[in-house]
């Protein structure tokens, strides 16, 4: 279900105001959060930002078609390769 | 025989389904149009006068955005999903679910005809 207008979208405070602190003075210096919940908005285009996995930060550069996603989306948590054939098992 | 936006309606149903055979007019939408033209819903398309097709016609071509127009419309809104490189565009490459939907059964119609796997081991004991 999609979150209520009336609260207007989410985004992390101090992730916030990092980026308008950086967007002041600016600088376009790589971000690390673990927000992966937080709204792309406008201010962020431009920016890179590190979003955590989990295990490793994914460099995500800002775009304007990216505005209203997620952070998490641009960053997957799980990396399927494929299942192992029949030979590679035989190796192990 | 009426034609709409290049395609054929069936003669012998009513105005509210045989609009549905338009790509992107639904019941909903096919009942709207039909209360703008100020034709009866009922109406089969046979006994539709020519004054009352073009004014069907007229609302469609300027309210609704139908057929080729929409199709290419939902391709570009994937193709932007695609590109931007976020959960959703990704399982759209891959032909997956985009949902949230399981798929360690079923999903088939995203993912096509079942491939077996040759010579999967038989369980022994």
């Amino acid at each position: 279900m999609a979150r209520s207008l009336k609260k207007g979208p989410y985004i992390d405070f101090r992730l916030e105001n990092k980026v308008t602190q950086l967007n002041e003075a600016d600088k376009k210096t790589p971000i690390k959060t673990w927000s992966r919940r937080s709204m792309i908005s406008p201010d962020f285009i431009g920016h890179t930002i590190l979003v955590h996995n989990g295990n490793k930060f994914i460099p995500v550069y800002i775009t304007e078609n990216m505005v209203g996603h997620k952070l998490g989306e641009f960053a997957p948590t799980r990396n399927f390769r494929g299942h192992t054939s029949k030979k590679d098992k035989g190796k192990r | 025989m009426a034609r709409i936006a290049g395609v054929d309606l069936p003669d012998n149903k009513r105005g509210i389904i045989a609009l549905t055979y338009i790509y992107g007019i639904g019941r909903a939408s096919s009942k709207e149009i039909l209360e703008k033209a100020k034709v009866d819903i009922n109406k089969k398309v046979k006994d539709w006068t020519d004054e009352e097709s073009k004014s069907i016609r007229d609302t469609i071509t300027n309210e609704y955005k139908i057929e080729g127009s929409l199709k290419s419309e939902v391709q570009l809104s994937i193709k932007r999903l695609m590109d931007i490189g976020c959960y959703r565009g990704l399982r759209h490459r891959k032909g997956l679910p985009v949902r949230g939907q399981r798929t360690k059964n079923n999903s088939r119609t995203r993912k096509g005809k079942r491939k077996t796997v040759a010579n999967k081991k038989k369980a022994t004991k």
